[in-house]
């Protein structure tokens, strides 16, 4: 802003400076200062999320387990007292199993965990997802999988020895489609 | 706004300033991007909206298209394609600068609470838009770095007992990941910008007179940076995403994508505890400690002669005109919102009833402010003016200054000091008043631009005192006995130098008020400032 002079304002602290030659280069510098932290921190310091040598293990399952206990069948007089939209002849438990999963890695116990089914009634699917670095090379993987807590349920089981790259992704994850546990 | 400041936050703000005022020094005042920093945050958003709209005409949405549409980037003619992208990045990068300074300024002067505890809080969700819209921004190159923030990122929220499934089940391969969830990260960079827009439509919604650009030299200075910095070191992608293989090197930009690292380094956990404490902080800080709200402008309906010069100037927009009860229709009165005010008296400055030549006892004005009343500021100038006249060994300067800018020593001899809520509270007549009642000269001092502590002060008051802004002050028998300074907290010995000036303007060696001694009752004023309502109004409205 200029004194106006024909206003009544005789004098005005300058608002707009016309900057010096310490300004243009302040400024300069300022904007230097600022191009340089914006430059620098959008590319550098490189960041490594895993060792050079180091390969990923991702053990992933989702699933729903098995019921926790066996059907049965519904008595004749048992039916009869339920309503008519309802008589079922064959009743499940609604609770299911967690999962269980264990992976050894060289003869060592990496992973053991068990997931347990969601929902208030524990009638929905159970995840494990957990990630593993391990050292590139080879390794012998043992994995052992349950989803089925009744009495004689077979645990599902799967022994592979694998050559990992550096950078390499393993997955573990289960498809009984497939045969059970894969290794991909 | 009264309330208790910590040590640790007087200390903070005392710091802030002095960086402040080495920026001041450098760039001036005006062009200071410590004082712009809510308009420096839209100008990156209007570049990250410019730049996206063109980079998005040229995207490729699908899986196995988007890294190489990015890369055909780097053919276009002339480097426009480099310098996109460049801009796009380096602007987000910007905007996360700024927004983290923007809070910290803000909450270092209180403005997390009282009438600004609106802009406070509708401010967060607004950055928690900024940073998620960001961090989505880096998936749609789908490159290395894409599949690991991607990646990261949906392994971090599936520690929240949010989802049936974890989330980062859809890249555990190829096969699994489709051009359906390519969708889901456009809708994460594209979509959610358009809620931003609005979370900062209501951010803005309480203020009048928002800028949506900083000053123009800055925002030239800010662009070209950003343009230069893209072409000199461009935006690259590294190569393209592979879900068989966990990237080993990257080039992280650290301003958007910490959160991945410090998740790496310590645990989905403690990052999701940080950033939900950091979240809850800030919404807590508005309703954390005692503090005492000032009281609201008052309106005088008798004396609202209903101009809506107040209205004009409130920068909070707490001030509406209504029909004035019981009047014809079309005459008006002020209204004050009293949840939107922050009791700067603006408003009262504003008043073209706020006149001191006014022989009214108490001096009631049309709208007012009820800590710092026109009435007192008339009778505390009147009293100091009659001491120094009578005791002092020549005629003083009245210096009317603001409690959050630059305050004279009160050694500073032959000055009576008459402190402001904000400049802008000053009606200009207050300046004739106190020449014609004896005083050698008088200085205003204003907070720098982009200083006021309530936005607009320093603006209107300097807009009134060159007659562009009405109340304007009228024409001063002896120009060069006005001062009008700019300065901030601290700033004393500007507003010394300017008193200096004054007098070695104003030369007064005789003691004005010997001749003419000041009135000591209100009713030997001069007749003509009798009637309030069309007292110093230059430019009446239609």
């Amino acid at each position: 802003m200029t004194p106006n002079a024909a206003g009544p304002v005789a004098s005005v602290t300058p608002r707009h400076p016309r900057p010096g030659p310490a300004q243009w280069f302040g400024q300069l510098v300022l904007y230097g200062l600022f191009g340089a932290f914006i430059g620098v921190f959008s590319h550098w310091p490189t960041y490594h999320p895993i060792g050079a040598n180091q390969a990923l293990v991702k053990v992933s399952v989702a699933r729903l387990g098995q019921p926790v206990g066996e059907c049965r069948r519904l008595s004749e007089a048992e039916l009869a007292k339920l309503p008519p939209n309802m008589r079922d002849p064959v009743r499940c438990p609604r609770e299911r199993s967690p999962l269980t999963m264990q992976v050894h890695v060289d003869d060592a116990l990496v992973l053991e965990r068990v997931a347990q089914p969601g929902g208030l009634s524990r009638d929905g699917p159970a995840a494990i997802y957990e990630r593993l670095l391990v050292p590139a090379g080879e390794h012998r993987i043992s994995v052992r999988f349950n989803d089925d807590i009744r009495p004689g349920a077979p645990t599902h089981a799967r022994d592979a020895v694998v050559t990992l790259q550096a950078g390499q992704v393993l997955v573990i994850d289960f498809d009984a489609e497939e045969g059970g546990i894969v290794l991909r | 706004m009264h309330h208790t400041r910590t040590r640790s936050t007087r200390r903070g703000l005392n710091a802030w300033r002095r960086v402040e005022g080495g920026f001041d020094a450098a760039l001036g005042p005006a062009h200071n991007p410590l004082r712009h920093l809510g308009t420096l945050g839209f100008l990156a958003l209007w570049l990250l909206a410019a730049t996206g709209i063109v980079l998005y005409a040229l995207f490729d949405t699908s899986v196995a298209g988007a890294w190489h549409s990015v890369e055909r980037l780097a053919h276009l003619p002339l480097g426009s394609g480099r310098l996109l992208r460049g801009l796009h990045r380096y602007a987000a990068d910007l905007l996360m600068v700024v927004v983290a300074l923007h809070i910290v300024r803000e909450w270092l002067h209180g403005h997390a609470r009282g009438a600004r505890r609106f802009h406070w809080l509708t401010g967060v969700p607004a950055v928690v838009l900024c940073f998620i819209t960001a961090i989505g921004g880096f998936w749609l190159n789908w490159d290395h770095l894409a599949q690991y923030s991607a990646i990261s990122t949906f392994e971090w929220l599936d520690t929240l007992p949010l989802f049936a499934s974890p989330l980062a089940r859809n890249f555990l391969a190829p096969a699994a990941f489709s051009d359906r969830m390519f969708s889901l990260f456009v809708f994460v960079h594209v979509g959610l910008p358009l809620l931003l827009l609005f979370a900062l439509w209501f951010h803005i919604q309480r203020l009048s007179h928002v800028a949506m650009l900083p000053p123009r030299r800055l925002t030239l200075g800010v662009v070209l940076t950003l343009a230069g910095l893209a072409l000199v070191s461009p935006v690259l992608s590294h190569p393209p995403a592979a879900l068989g293989q966990t990237p080993v090197s990257l080039r992280i930009d650290w301003l958007l994508l910490w959160l991945h690292p410090v998740t790496d380094a310590t645990s989905p956990h403690v990052t999701l505890a940080l950033l939900g404490g950091a979240l809850a902080v800030l919404l807590a800080l508005p309703f954390v400690g005692r503090a005492s709200r000032p009281a609201a402008a008052v309106v005088h309906p008798q004396e609202c002669s209903g101009c809506g010069w107040c209205f004009d100037d409130c920068p909070y927009a707490a001030i509406s005109m209504v029909p004035r009860p019981g009047q014809p229709a079309g005459r008006l009165l002020a209204h004050v919102d009293t949840d939107l005010c922050t009791a700067c008296g603006i408003c009262a400055g504003a008043c073209p009833s706020s006149t001191p030549l006014r022989t009214a006892e108490p001096l009631v004005t049309g709208i007012d402010l009820p800590r710092l009343p026109v009435t007192m500021l008339r009778n505390q100038l009147r009293a100091q003016l009659q001491h120094h006249l009578r005791h002092g060994a020549e005629a003083p300067v009245v210096a009317f200054t603001c409690r959050h800018g630059a305050t004279l020593p009160h050694s500073t001899a032959h000055v009576v000091h008459s402190e402001l809520v904000c400049t802008g509270q000053l009606p200009p007549s207050f300046i004739e008043y106190a020449l014609r009642s004896g005083a050698a000269g008088v200085l205003v001092a204003a907070c720098p631009e982009g200083g006021c502590e309530f936005r607009l002060g320093e603006r209107w008051i300097a807009q009134r005192l060159t007659q562009r802004r009405p109340p304007q002050l009228r024409p001063l028998a002896e120009p060069g006995r006005l001062q009008l300074a700019f300065a901030a907290a601290g700033a004393s010995r500007v507003l010394e130098q300017a008193v200096q000036a004054l007098r070695a303007r104003t030369h007064l060696r005789e003691h004005p008020l010997r001749k003419h001694p000041l009135h000591e009752h209100p009713s030997h004023e001069h007749p003509s400032h009798e009637h309030p309502s069309h007292e110093h109004r230059s430019h009446e409205r239609p």
